[in-house]
């Protein structure tokens, strides 16, 4: 089990890492999510111990690591860039680990064999790394990190350098080696979809603190504060007046919206932001109380549903929606929001 | 009429054609006057008019400095090493106050003339230098207690100043390349730090400690001038043995074939070396992190930082330093003088410069060889320039005849200037050049010396200009010429003045082929230098360091303009 305590460290006299805290369990998947520059990267080399921290602790079952270099931390670490050395082919990067650990011959070849076998990269074992794809780098990499049988594994953006599709199936593979081999791992990257795919936890990483964390259903049906709805792109957030508290009610440019909050409300005259999920819109809720009204000034077709833009008014040119039926751009629209769809969130400027 | 200018029109754009047109000229000018030369040293051997046979041929005077030369370049290669591999590590890790100064520094040695650094060593540590005449004062001794001159010693000091530089920037410039989390990885995956250097640091910097291994040696293989003057007499390389057969004892056909096994090692030496520097690992990610330099930490790395840096500071520095010193300080009588002398400040040896003294070795002032030296460079810019645009213009197009005609110009950095200056006064000693009363030969011989220099500063920057600029102009309403003038030239400004100062400085220290080819009323500063440094007095001593020191300080500040002009990313190699 890793325990993360307090870690503290700045770029460039500036704060990256205000007194970072989380705990990896075993067997858990946690995801460090965070837009880039965030310091995801900076704190998996702490953790690896390729940088120090300027203050806090890093603790393997209660053992302090402070005193042990990376090298003797038996921890996996797969590079952004995937780093595979460039003067040794796919067999002897993934042997290196092994070597290091001073295996038995027949032992690393039957390892490495495993492998290979296990990335579906059978074949490759002589092949210069130099000559591999993107996607074949990736896995040799991957495959590399876990040889040795780290106690724990770390991924920086390991699908970053991919395009879309190759990453999506790349993905899938990863979540299923990741399951077998049953290693607590911390998987970071900045592409939410990416995020929610892997993680059985995630941990939102912004401005130097973990803003939330969760499993990702929960974060994504209860983003803590308005930055959360943001960076998730969740939907429209609007902002308005408290008038009354129980039941919320909030006067917006919309008019008044009934709104529900997970937090205590803010007080009656303070400041608001209601978040309006674009799927969440309704359009025969003639008890609804939450009705808001516009013109389409633009229509895209996605498949499932209909991406529908309002202008509904001077302050709020661009509202969107989702809907199952198609309006043609031009159109008068009303729609309805239910009191229970519509999120009042704290500011993002609360937390720090 | 009109279908003839088509077919002209159709050569214009053929690749082949106009390659073919740009090289005309250069591929002329080189046949003429470095092949012909190169092939009269092998017709020397079979001509019967030379009376010469391979059976009478003494084995040993090839060997013995064949054998000597290889084991010189291999020690001085060694030391070098010993001294520029740690300096390596030094410039890329760490920052240090001086860093700066010591990185211009490293670059000087690369372009100071042979003598001048002989020069330097002779002014520091020889028997009239600051060291030695320094322990004769303060232990009022009699002779000289460092005796420098003349031995191995001094030949290896000089080459290990020489080369340094090289070992520290080949090396360097990869190091500080290498991708940091492959050291990153390693460590991670449980390699200590220094299984880390051995299975990751090491292999990758292999090819290019092999490459400036390969050039070092290469260098001290063909060293010339600092082993004459330095290492003397009974200290012969092969090239030191040309010079003696040939010009001293006019034994040209053992010079020749001295010359032909010289230009085979050189060339073995360089294709050995050329396949290795174009065999640098390739970046397996484009978003690799370089190594950051930091501050040296640790206790025993501050004192390692700091030894370094004052070895390197001393070894570079003290010998020009003592040199412009001692060429303004009098320190022992003149050639006559008696009694007390006057010690100090003094300027004479400059102000000697001027004047013909009776005594004198030469029929001229030897400020007459500085003006020769100036003279030459400038004709050897003019040559160099026209030929070196004209293939720098060439190697652009794309024609298969660039592949074999590229090397042809580039053996002349294989063949050493004593070969060169060998065939030229075996091809050229006749009617017209021996009727001239200029000696247009120097500064051919220096063209041919300078020109792979050229073009190689040259072509880059040209094929660095992006072809959408010459269309954009063309589109622009630009005719031909134009779009040459508007674009090429203005782009390609500060190569042509690095190219017209890699000429200026080659020319005005070239040593070797001007011994060849000086003549008594036409010195080079150079062969000055040689003349009056072993003459006896301090005169002659003196102005002997004027000179070298003027020469210095010509090619050290045409070294800075070098550096502050150079395309980023390009390092003189």
């Amino acid at each position: 089990m890793l325990t993360v305590e307090n870690i503290e460290k700045s770029y460039e006299g500036k704060p990256l890492l205000k007194k970072i805290s989380f705990v990896v369990e075993q067997d858990e998947t946690i995801c460090l999510l965070g837009s880039s520059g965030s310091g995801k990267s900076t704190l998996l080399r702490i953790i690896a111990g390729l940088e120090e921290p300027e203050g806090g602790r890093v603790i393997w079952n209660g053992q302090d690591l402070a005193g042990t270099p990376a090298h003797q931390r038996r921890f996996g670490l797969m590079f952004q860039d995937y780093a595979l050395f460039p003067h040794r082919n796919v067999a002897e990067n993934i042997a290196f680990g092994l070597r290091m650990q001073n295996r038995p011959q027949e032992e690393i070849q039957k390892s490495v064999t495993n492998a290979l076998e296990t990335i579906n990269m059978r074949g490759f074992a002589d092949r210069k790394v130099t000559e591999l794809s993107g996607g074949e780098q990736q896995r040799v990499a991957l495959a590399r990190a876990l040889a040795p049988q780290p106690r724990l594994l770390m991924l920086d953006e390991p699908l970053g350098a991919l395009d879309r599709s190759l990453r999506e199936q790349l993905s899938t593979e990863l979540r299923r080696i990741l399951r077998d081999t049953k290693v607590p791992a911390i998987y970071v990257t900045h592409d939410q979809e990416e995020a929610f795919a892997i993680a059985d936890r995630l941990l939102l990483l912004h401005d130097g603190v973990i803003l939330q964390s969760g499993a990702p259903h929960e974060i994504y049906h209860h983003p803590k504060n308005v930055w959360v709805a943001k960076f998730f792109g969740l939907g429209n957030l609007i902002e308005g007046r408290v008038i009354e508290r129980s039941p919320l009610k909030v006067d917006t440019p919309l008019g008044i919206i009934q709104a529900s909050c997970e937090q205590d409300p803010p007080q009656i005259g303070e400041k608001a932001t209601l978040l309006f999920r674009p799927t969440r819109a309704c359009r025969n809720e003639a008890h609804c109380p939450n009705q808001i009204a516009g013109e389409v000034v633009d229509q895209v077709f996605q498949g499932e549903a209909y991406h529908l833009t309002m202008r509904i008014n001077e302050s709020i040119p661009l509202f969107n929606v989702s809907l199952s039926e198609p309006v043609p751009v031009g159109d008068k629209l009303t729609i309805y929001f239910k009191p229970g769809d519509v999120l009042c969130l704290e500011d993002e400027g609360d937390q720090s | 009429m009109s279908s003839f200018a088509d077919q002209l029109r159709n050569w214009a754009k053929n690749p082949t054609w106009r390659a073919v047109a740009f090289w005309l000229l250069p591929a002329i000018f080189l046949g003429y006057f470095f092949y012909q030369p190169l092939l009269a040293l092998f017709n020397l051997l079979i001509s019967p008019r030379w009376g010469f046979s391979f059976s009478e041929l003494n084995l040993n005077k090839i060997w013995a400095p064949l054998r000597f030369t290889v084991f010189q370049a291999s020690l001085s290669t060694l030391l070098t090493l010993v001294i520029g591999l740690p300096g390596a590590w030094l410039f890329t890790h760490f920052s240090f106050p001086g860093k700066r100064a010591l990185r211009t520094l490293t670059t000087l040695p690369f372009i100071l003339p042979t003598v001048v650094v002989a020069a330097g060593f002779n002014a520091l540590l020889g028997p009239r230098g600051w060291i030695n005449l320094g322990l004769m004062l303060l232990f009022n001794l009699d002779s000289p207690p460092i005796q420098f001159l003349n031995t191995f010693g001094a030949i290896l000091t000089a080459h290990v100043f020489y080369n340094t530089t090289i070992v520290i920037r080949v090396v360097s410039n990869a190091w500080a390349k290498q991708n940091i989390r492959l050291t990153h990885a390693a460590k991670v995956l449980g390699a200590s730090p220094w299984q880390t250097f051995k299975e990751v640091t090491l292999p990758l910097l292999r090819p290019s400690i092999y490459a400036a291994t390969l050039l070092v040696f290469l260098f001290n293989f063909t060293s010339f001038g600092v082993v004459l003057m330095l290492g003397g007499p009974q200290y012969a390389t092969l090239e030191v043995e040309i010079y003696i057969q040939a010009l001293h004892l006019l034994n040209l056909p053992l010079a020749s074939v001295l010359s032909i096994l010289q230009l085979v090692c050189t060339l073995i030496i360089t294709i050995a070396h050329r396949r290795l520097s174009g065999q640098q690992a390739l970046p397996i990610s484009p978003r690799a992190q370089e190594i950051g330099v930091r501050k040296p930490r640790k206790g025993f790395e501050k004192i390692l930082v700091i030894l370094l840096v004052v070895a390197l500071f001393s070894l570079l520095i003290s010998p020009m330093a003592s040199l412009a010193l001692r060429s303004f300080v009098k320190l022992e009588p003149n050639r006559g003088e008696r009694g007390e002398i006057e010690r100090g400040f003094t300027l004479n040896y400059y102000k000697e410069l001027g004047i013909n003294r009776r005594g004198s070795l030469f029929y001229v002032p030897p400020i007459a060889a500085a003006r020769n030296s100036f003279m030459f460079a400038l004709i050897t810019i003019v040559i160099t320039l026209f030929f070196g645009l004209l293939v720098a213009y060439a190697l652009q197009q794309s024609s298969p005849i660039n592949n074999i005609l590229d090397p042809l110009l580039m053996l002349p950095l294989g063949a050493s200037a004593i070969t060169l200056g060998l065939g030229f006064i075996i091809v050229f000693n006749r009617p017209p050049f021996s009727n001239i009363n200029f000696p247009i030969l120097l500064p051919i011989a220096h063209s041919l010396v300078a020109l792979p220099f050229v073009v190689r500063t040259l072509s880059p920057a040209l094929q660095s200009i992006p072809y959408s600029l010459r269309s954009a102009a063309k589109v622009l309403g630009a005719p031909p010429f134009r779009v040459w003038r508007e674009v090429d030239l203005p782009l390609m400004a500060p190569s042509i003045l690095v190219a017209i100062i890699f000429a200026l400085t080659i020319s005005l220290g070239e040593f070797g082929a001007s011994t060849f080819l000086s003549r008594p009323e036409y010195p080079t500063l150079p062969v000055a230098i040689f003349r009056y440094i072993s003459q006896p007095g301090a005169m002659n001593y003196g102005q002997a360091l004027a000179m070298s020191t003027i020469l210095m300080v010509v090619c050290a500040g045409g070294i800075l303009v070098i550096e502050r002009l150079r395309l980023p990313g390009k390092d003189i190699f």
